[in-house]
Formats: C-alpha cells, sequence, structure tokens
C-alpha cells in the first residue's frame, strides 16, 4: 500500500533516549507534512521504550510505531533492518529521514538496498520543490530536494528521486532545528509485532561484549565556542582557548589540522568530518577557514575571527576580525571581559 | 576447500588536498589536476583482509575494483601489498552510477566470485563519503554486515569475531560466514609494498592497457597468467543493463553549487586594549555574552 506520508526513523542512544538528531527530523518531517498536507508517522525500534515514546510527545508525529522486544537493544543491524524494511516495504511512505550517525549509516543503505530506492546520505538541508525533466517532458511535483555537501565538502549537490519512492535520506546531526510544537496532534501509538518480521537468520550476528563510554566531551549545543586551528601553534596555547571558554561559560572546538596535531581531542573537531554546530558565538583563533571547517560553523550567529593572516578566507564570514596572535589577544579578551561585567 | 576473501577497492580524486591550483578560474573544482589515489579506508580494509589471509591456511585475497581503465593502478597497488588477484570491473555502461547501481555491479560480479566467505571495503569513499555501497552489497548478497570494524579478533573457516566502532565505545560480535564487512579509518594502516611483489607484479596489466602499451608483452603475459588483471564488462558480470548506469540509479543530480561563502561585513579591529575593550563591551551590551 503507497501513502503519502513523512516518516522517520527514531533512534535510541545507549541511555535508552531518543537521538537529538531524531528529534531535529521528526520537527522538520512535520514541517514537510504541513507543506504537503499528510501526515507524520514515525517508528522507534528498541526495548522498554514507554519512556522513548514520551520524549517524542509533542513534535507532531499523527501516528507512532513501537517495535519492543529484548532482541532489539542493543542496535543490531539485521534485526533492525528486517523490521523497517519490512514495515516500508507495507506502508511505503513519501519520504524516510533518518538521522546521518553511524547507527543510521549502517542501516539506511541496507533499507534502501532492500526497497531498490534512492537514497542520499549526510545531508545537511531539506527542501520541498518540483523539477522538470526535459528528456521526457515530465514535471515531477513536491519531491524532496536532498542537498548534501559532496566532493569533500567543495561543493553542494541537490539530489532527488524523481521515480521510486520513498524519498529517502539521512541527515546529518545538528544542522537542523529541535522544536516541541505549541499545539500538538493528538499522537496515536501503536505496536508492531516483531516475531511478524525478525526470523532467526536475522539473528546470526551476536554482540559477544561491549564497552560504551559516557560522551565526556559534547560540543554540539554549546552556545560560546572558542575555536582553534593550527595557527594556534600547540597544546599549550590551546589551554589558553579553554580559559577564555571557561570564563564566557563556553567550551573549546578545532579545526581538523589542530586535532591531526594533537592540539585537541577528536570530539572537539567542527565541520565536514567533524561535528555540526550553531553557537550564539563563535570565536575561530588561527583558522583559516577550509570549506570543510566553515560548512560546520557558518551558521553561527556571530564570529569572531582571530588571526595574523588579514586575507585567511574565515575572515569572509566572520562579523569581527582581529589582527593578532592568539596570545595577546586571547588574554586581554578575559581581561576586558572580566573587567566589564563586574 | 579454497577460502576466499574479496576486497572492494575504490580509486578515489584526492579530495582532502584540494589547494587554490585545483580550483578553475570559475571556481570549479579542476577533477583533473587532483591525484588519483587508493580510496584510504580501502587500505585498512587490505590490511585486515590481508591478516585473516594470514592466519588462514589456503586463504586467496581477490580485489575487485569498479572504475575507468586508470582504476587498474589500485589493484596493482594491492598485488604489491598482498593481494594475489585483481578484477577491474568497468564498462561505458556504468557511467553515471549512484550507490545502488554501483552496489548491483558489485554484488554481480563477487557472485561470480562465488563461493566467497568474507568480502572487505572501506568504511566510505573520500569523493563521495556515502557509506552505502558496503551495506547495499552486503544487502544484494543477502549476507550480514559488520560496520566500522576496527580489528579482528578472531577468523576461522566459518566463524569471524570483530571489534567494530560505536559512536561513544566499542563492541565486539561474532557471525557465521559469508559476511561483509566495512573498515573503519581507526583500523590498522595497510602493510607497505614488499619489494619482491613489486619485481613479480610491476607488469601487472589489463587487457586494455596492454593494447596502449609500446613493447609487445604477449610472451610475457603467455609465461605468466598471473600479470594479466582480468577486465569484467556487463556481460561478464551477467548485469542487466537497466539496473545500472544512469538508468539503474534512482538518484538524480539535481545541481551542482560551489561552495561561495557571502562575504559579511566584517569589522576589522586590531589587538589594542582599547579596541577588545571595545568589542567586549559591544558583546556583552548585545547579550552574545555575558
Amino acid at each position: 500500500m503507497e501513502n503519502k506520508n513523512i516518516f522517520v526513523y527514531c533512534e535510541i542512544t545507549e541511555e535508552g533516549s531518543v537521538a537529538d538528531v531524531s528529534l531535529e527530523l521528526l520537527t522538520k518531517g512535520r514541517k514537510i507534512a504541513d507543506e504537503l498536507r499528510t501526515d507524520l508517522h514515525a517508528l522507534i525500534i528498541g526495548h522498554k521504550l514507554d519512556n522513548a515514546a514520551k520524549l517524542v510527545e509533542g513534535y507532531g508525529i499523527n501516528q507512532l510505531f513501537l517495535a519492543d522486544h529484548k532482541i532489539l537493544f542493543p542496535y543490531r543491524t539485521m534485526p533492525h533492518s528486517a523490521i523497517l524494511s519490512g514495515f516500508l516495504e507495507n506502508n511505503r511512505p513519501e519520504i524516510v529521514l533518518i538521522g546521518a550517525t553511524p547507527v543510521g549509516r549502517d542501516l539506511a543503505p541496507r533499507i534502501a538496498s532492500k526497497l531498490q530506492c534512492g537514497l542520499t546520505a549526510d545531508c545537511t538541508s531539506l527542501e520541498i520543490g518540483d523539477h522538470y525533466d526535459k528528456k521526457s517532458d515530465t514535471t515531477y511535483k513536491n519531491l524532496l530536494y536532498q542537498i548534501r555537501p559532496a566532493f569533500g565538502g567543495n561543493i553542494v549537490a541537490t539530489i532527488i528521486n524523481p521515480e521510486t519512492r520513498p524519498q529517502m535520506a539521512t541527515v546529518r546531526e545538528g544542522v537542523m532545528k529541535m522544536e516541541k510544537l505549541k499545539k500538538a496532534p493528538e499522537m496515536v501509538i501503536s505496536t508492531i509485532d516483531v516475531e511478524d518480521y525478525v526470523t532467526d537468520a536475522d539473528l546470526t550476528i551476536e554482540i559477544v561484549e561491549r564497552h560504551i563510554e559516557a560522551q565526556k566531551i559534547n560540543i554540539k549545543n554549546k552556545q560560546i565556542l572558542i575555536a582553534g586551528g593550527y595557527g594556534v601553534g600547540s597544546k599549550e596555547n590551546f589551554a589558553l582557548l579553554h580559559e577564555l571558554a571557561d570564563v564566557l561559560g563556553g567550551d573549546v572546538a578545532a579545526s581538523r589540522a589542530a586535532v591531526d596535531a594533537g592540539f585537541a581531542e577528536h570530539e572537539r573537531q567542527v565541520g565536514q568530518t567533524g561535528v555540526t554546530v550553531r553557537p550564539k558565538l563563535y570565536i575561530a583563533c588561527g583558522i583559516s577557514g577550509a570549506v570543510q571547517h566553515r560548512a560546520g560553523m557558518e551558521q553561527s550567529a556571530k564570529i569572531i575571527s582571530v588571526n595574523t593572516d588579514p586575507h585567511a578566507p574565515i575572515n569572509n564570514i566572520a562579523d569581527y576580525t582581529i589582527n593578532g596572535t592568539v596570545e595577546s589577544v586571547i588574554p586581554k579578551m578575559i581581561k576586558h571581559y572580566k573587567k566589564n561585567t563586574k | 576447500m579454497s577460502f576466499r576473501i574479496v576486497v572492494l577497492v575504490k580509486q578515489v580524486p584526492d579530495t582532502r588536498n584540494v589547494g587554490k591550483d585545483a580550483m578553475k578560474a570559475d571556481g570549479t573544482v579542476n577533477r583533473a589536476a587532483l591525484p588519483a589515489i587508493f580510496n584510504p579506508e580501502d587500505l585498512n580494509a587490505l590490511e585486515m583482509a590481508l591478516q585473516v589471509k594470514d592466519s588462514i591456511k589456503g586463504a586467496e585475497l581477490i580485489v575487485l575494483t569498479m572504475g575507468p581503465s586508470r582504476a587498474a593502478e589500485v589493484i596493482r597497488e594491492a598485488l604489491y601489498r598482498g593481494a594475489d588477484k585483481g578484477y577491474l570491473v568497468t564498462d561505458r555502461k556504468f557511467a553515471g552510477s549512484d550507490t545502488l547501481a554501483t552496489s548491483y555491479v558489485l554484488s554481480m560480479a563477487i557472485k561470480k566470485l562465488a563461493p566467497f566467505h568474507l568480502i572487505f571495503a572501506g568504511r566510505q569513499a573520500i569523493d563521495g563519503d556515502t557509506a552505502q555501497v558496503g551495506p547495499q552489497v552486503a544487502e544484494k548478497l543477502r549476507i550480514p554486515q559488520v560496520t566500522y570494524a576496527e580489528k579482528v579478533v578472531k577468523a576461522t573457516k566459518n566463524q569471524i569475531t570483530i571489534l567494530r566502532r560505536l559512536e561513544q565505545g566499542v563492541e565486539t560480535v561474532k557471525g557465521k560466514l559469508p559476511v561483509a564487512i566495512t573498515v573503519h579509518s581507526s583500523a590498522q594502516d595497510c602493510r607497505p609494498r614488499e619489494a619482491k611483489r613489486i619485481m613479480k607484479y610491476k607488469h601487472a596489466r589489463t587487457v586494455s592497457e596492454l593494447q596502449n602499451e609500446v613493447k609487445d608483452y604477449t610472451d610475457l603475459f603467455e609465461q605468466r597468467p598471473y600479470l594479466t588483471i582480468e577486465e569484467w564488462g556487463v556481460e561478464d558480470i551477467s548485469a542487466e543493463t537497466e539496473k545500472l548506469g544512469l538508468s539503474g540509479s534512482p538518484t538524480k543530480v539535481k545541481k551542482i553549487e560551489n561552495i561561495v561563502f557571502t562575504q559579511k561585513d566584517s569589522a576589522v579591529i586590531s589587538d589594542s586594549d582599547d579596541s577588545i575593550d571595545e568589542l567586549m563591551k559591544e558583546l556583552i551590551d548585545s547579550h552574545v555574552i555575558g
């Protein structure tokens, strides 16, 4: 049966909560559903999902499906894909959105292959629009524009799936807003019979052991980020950034070059291969501003660049450019912030 | 019974080093100016596969790549580092394949190599960064997948135990073969080329490459059949043409834009005490900080 719904796969975190990216997708999915005058459906696969079902309340889901069974947590590719692909084969929504997390990027391609439909990875933006195909003189109405960086972040491509349904995309964490509705429609909850979908053949890969580290560093939702690049020069100078971050109540981010040089932990990396952030204030210190980096922070509300090179590309997107070294500028920022907030 | 390992590799433009010289005057990427390299995570995959080969007596390691004629370079590279044989899947009809069509082509080629026990591939290729082809090949072969592998803990002729990277930690999984494994960059780096193997395989060529050679190598290739890198086209892998290339690709590129960041009106400030004092006051007054 084909329907016109928008569908979001909600991912369960190690702690049994719902992943932020899933809530971001529900927010976006609701907007798309409104634009296309259709319903928003969502599926959660895991075990003991009562809490998770509460967490997705208020995001505008019309119908929530739960696949709840002890074999479904922790995540394993085969049983999860058996349920999701089976469910989608029965329902064929118009659009399927999945977070571009390690789990989503493991699951989505397997589903797309099974359903023989198109999939775009790591989208940073989604829009609805039409497409005119010259060759067949056909106009496709209301397609999902799946917008993603490509070619190492040097270009942005808009991908469409004119013919196949569902139109599937994985979407990067942090690029879309997460927002509950003031007035959400009533959410109907139904459960899925797991045994209808999962067979013994889906359980041949077993988990022997797991080591989960609580995430110590998480810059994703910080409102103030002091970011350092290779130009910061040393781990010692990075300590200055930490000092400023502590004073301002923010955290430290880094470019890939700084992470590769060992100045900062990998979890702090912003950009194409790191996290995407959109803080109130982003102070870029000694960061030249390669496209890969800018892709991860250009949506920051205010950007200050501290750089000795007046022609650093990052200056083009900065609200303020300070010509100077990290060693001279950062201590002054700390000093004058303290002085002015006394 | 032989034990067959297939490693999927890809030749990619080195997108990590797109410098000013790699950009054309109109601001687009000049792909021709980028060096073609062995996709980095495919080298991790090759190393992991070689370790399994080393631990299982009589195991055979085959590298498989899809691409233009030039992609034979990555097969030679793999032969220098320890692969036993290489196949280049190449056909003009493959042009424009998205990940679904690509995984169809690769899965048809792998089926020709049956019986196989393990498929290895890099997690993702740096030109597309999709990480889709590995899992899609696994689905098309109807075998389980283990993604983001970091280490093979144990491999026997019918079972494998793998340590894999998670978003927040690691887990060890165990499964019956055949399994498809995608390898993460945190896995061990690939061993270097071996001098002996370079001597042995430096003349390894595909048939199309041989035709372009000035020297006649016919005799050499008859004496040393291992020098032939097999080339497979659409018919060789019994593929249906509507499932590959543009017609087999549900995703279409509607638009490509170069990243152009619109220039903001940037206030340039000196690093003097006065101007930084001024800036901090402004940020506090506008509630950006404070």
